[in-house]
């Protein structure tokens, strides 16, 4: 595969060797030394298809996360109203009408390896897609962006802001965006505890100083992380300390789609007077456009690269340009590499979203979704599980019967108190009985809504001296259509010495 | 692999002069968050240092601005323990024994109190499970020397058994032998009858030997059939359950030492609520009665 990287144009330093001195020098100079101050970017507004997409997507995932816990949701007794809630106290995961329990963790498991393998997937096909649309750092860098320019105008207006000296006018805009952001990074820890808690309760107790510690630490990191990640740093977030980007180069390859600038097509570039022919020379008028507007500060023109998250604002900047010239769109587009390296070497370009490593990828999402989507269904509406008594085995009695003792544990997933029959299989004449109370073929126990009970039966058989020592038995528990049994042993130790 | 320093072609950046297999180390400089977090994180620990208890010193350590102790906090929350527990306790109080164990969480709750408290106190002698040894009783089936309902077991482990408590129960089993009481041929016969007496085969001549003695010795307290007397505590010598063992060698050594345990008088150290707890625990534990 040929290079991709151009080397047509080295930067003026290029292949200078750098003497002792100079490199002690070097140092200090506006690389900033050691340490790297942040060079400030002033993304400029752009608009067009990317640009609105990434605006719906801004409102919409906004809108979730913001109004999702104040979706009320009934359900009966004493059970939570709220759609959607993590109920760490009473462990309990509740989504619209699926309850989780924390037994059945590897349902989120799922989802997580799920949500893995979507993005494997559509990192394959269009690239780094999650991070220029969906991210979190994204979508709230965006936000933060449009506070600035209220406050402080576009690009221009704010490198101009930037570069006066203090005066009345930049102290309040300055201080009105502060607040502003701080407003919002706020308003995003606020709304993050009330997924963990009753929303109309907690928003009150909260105010007067009556909320759990958590929900006032939450919200206090996630206030501050929202204002340094996306009012400060942005970015840097995602260049330094996102893994992401070192991991999603690892399931790109030359057939995914991504903001390319087409070399082929752009090259030479230079300035374009009007009425000067288009003829012997590249598209690009080296407007920097595509730079001005890049949310990353980087050249897309300079190739593919680490910090590029794919949003595709370059795209709109440029088309944006030669639609004012006359000139076709697409200048800069989502194209893969091995296009733009088959147009180079004068080869037809063939876009290929079916390759092994998609075809792996959406298998393993289908796999996996399948059999997450089974669990969910499939799992038991009560549940038994049986812990038999190891201290003693077993107990024999004045009679020579031999009695033994279990804990069963009943869980009821079902929203109404439940009496459940317990009956012991695999024993002929067995006897069920519980703490004071008389002894049958079986025991009922209520077990209320939502409920684990943890009840202590005893199972008793008569003597039989031809009683292997130890029998296979099973607890079967049933209310109705609900069933569920529980493997155990019944053990009966050495013949009655009687 | 140092070699010299040189500015790469495409970043523009110059190399640390590091070179492995052809690939040279940009000397690209760290962003300044890192060196700022970095001053945070000293920042942090100096503080942590005036607020907590850090250094160790001759005479003590510093104790820091907060006061934090991990000693008064634990002094602190068993406090809190104990008035948690107080709710409970208060409900065991209130409710009778029967109600206690009728109820599923008033004996839950007891289940958890006398799994403890046993473990604390009645293990050393009867088990961790509750099954006893040689000359401890087995709490876990059918057979009560004391009587099993809920109320006996709670009287017993209040008073004890041959304990120094005055209400204490008590029951002599007499050392036939060691007292002379009765001729070493007689307490072989003896042992038989208690053998046959157990639906156990046994000597016809000795049992028939025996019968006028168990008759003018043993009635008063195991009854004319055997089956013993809880009221005064004697054991039933027609079952399968032998607190001293079941064989000939064991009976005969019974029959001519006459042991009886001790238990002590758990009401002096446990209090009433933990002792009902207790008796619950026992009770829902173990067979019958």
């Amino acid at each position: 595969m040929p290079t991709l990287i151009d080397n047509t144009h080295p930067k003026p330093e290029a292949r200078t060797t750098v003497s002792a001195a100079a490199r002690a020098k070097g140092k200090g100079d506006a690389r900033g030394g050691l340490y790297k101050p942040r060079e400030p970017i002033y993304p400029k507004l752009v608009s067009g298809r990317w640009r609105t997409i990434k605006w719906a997507l801004l409102i919409v995932t906004l809108a979730i996360y913001y109004i999702t816990p104040w979706i009320r949701w009934a359900r009966p007794g004493d059970l939570p109203q709220q759609a959607v809630l993590v109920d760490f106290a009473g462990r309990r995961f509740y989504f619209f009408d699926i309850q989780l329990w924390p037994q059945e963790v590897y349902i989120f498991t799922g989802l997580l390896v799920i949500a893995a393998l979507a993005l494997f997937l559509v990192t394959a096909l269009f690239g780094r897609l999650w991070c220029g649309y969906a991210c979190p750092q994204t979508v709230w860098t965006d936000l933060f962006i449009v506070v600035e320019r209220l406050f402080e105008g576009d690009r221009n207006a704010r490198m101009r802001l930037d570069a006066q000296p203090l005066s009345f006018d930049k102290a309040w805009r300055k201080t009105g965006k502060h607040l502003t952001w701080l407003g919002i990074a706020f308003g995003t820890g606020g709304a993050w505890i009330f997924y963990f808690h009753d929303a109309p309760t907690l928003i009150r107790t909260f105010w007067i100083g009556q909320g759990a510690m958590t929900a006032y630490v939450s919200c206090a990191l996630l206030t501050a992380t929202t204002y340094v990640f996306a009012g400060w740093m942005r970015e840097q977030v995602c260049t330094y300390m996102c893994p992401w980007p070192r991991i999603q180069g690892a399931m790109l390859d030359e057939h995914s789609l991504q903001v390319a600038y087409l070399r082929d097509r752009g090259e030479p570039r230079g300035a374009h007077k009007k009425g000067q022919s288009w003829e012997g020379r590249g598209d690009c008028i080296d407007c920097q456009q595509c730079v001005v507007v890049c949310p990353m500060g980087i050249d897309i023109r300079d190739g593919s690269q680490l910090e590029c998250i794919n949003c595709g604002l370059c795209v709109d900047a440029c088309d944006d340009i030669l639609g004012r010239l006359g000139r076709p769109t697409g200048l800069i587009a989502y194209d893969t590499d091995s296009a733009v390296a088959a147009r180079a070497c004068g080869q037809k370009a063939v876009y290929r979203p079916i390759r092994p490593r998609t075809i792996y990828y959406a298998l393993a999402l289908v796999l996996v979704s399948g059999l997450t989507l089974w669990g969910l269904i499939t799992r038991p509406l009560a549940d038994v599980h049986v812990i038999r008594d190891r201290n003693p085995i077993f107990v024999r009695m004045h009679d020579g019967a031999v009695r033994d003792g279990y804990t069963l544990k009943i869980a009821n997933r079902t929203f109404e108190d439940r009496q459940f029959e317990v009956a012991f299989a695999g024993l002929d004449g067995a006897r069920l009985s519980q703490p004071g109370r008389p002894a049958g073929s079986s025991v009922s126990i209520l077990v209320p809504a939502d409920e684990v009970v943890a009840a202590r039966v005893f199972v008793t058989v008569p003597p039989d001296a031809d009683r292997p020592h130890s029998l296979p038995g099973r607890f079967i528990v049933r209310s109705g259509e609900i069933q569920s049994d529980a493997k155990t042993v019944f053990l009966s130790g050495a013949a009655n010495p009687k | 692999m140092a070699s010299e320093r040189e500015t790469d072609d495409v970043s523009g950046v110059e190399t640390t002069g590091h070179e492995w297999d052809g690939i040279r180390e940009l000397d690209n400089p760290l962003p300044r968050w890192w060196l700022w977090t970095w001053y945070g994180t000293i920042a942090f620990a100096v503080v942590y240092m005036i607020l907590m208890p850090a250094w160790p010193g001759l005479h003590g350590y510093t104790k820091g601005l907060l006061g934090q102790s991990d000693r008064a906090k634990v002094t602190s929350d068993l406090a809190a323990l104990d008035v948690h527990r107080g709710a409970g306790a208060a409900m065991i109080r209130k409710a009778s024994l029967a109600q206690i164990e009728s109820d599923p969480q008033l004996q839950a709750y007891a289940q958890q109190v006398g799994q403890s408290v046993f473990g604390d106190n009645c293990a050393t002698c009867h088990g961790i499970g509750g099954t006893g040894g040689k000359g401890y009783p087995n709490l876990r089936d059918d057979v009560w020397l004391w009587g099993g309902t809920l109320e006996d077991i709670q009287h017993t482990i209040t008073v004890g058994i041959r304990a120094d408590h005055p209400q204490t129960r008590t029951s002599q089993m007499p050392a036939f032998g060691r007292d002379q009481l009765l001729e070493p041929a007689a307490i072989s016969d003896l042992t038989e009858y208690v053998v046959k007496l157990s639906g156990r085969p046994a000597d016809a001549g000795a049992v028939a030997r025996a019968a006028p003695v168990y008759a003018s010795q043993c009635v008063a307290c195991h009854g004319a059939d055997g089956r013993g007397m809880p009221s005064v505590g004697a054991p039933n010598l027609t079952d399968s359950e032998w607190l001293y063992g079941s064989d000939r060698v064991a009976i005969r050594g019974q029959i001519f030492a006459g042991t009886g345990g001790v238990m002590p008088t758990w009401g002096n150290r446990l209090s009433p609520e933990t002792i009902k707890a207790l008796s619950v625990y026992v009770h829902a534990n173990a067979g019958g009665q």
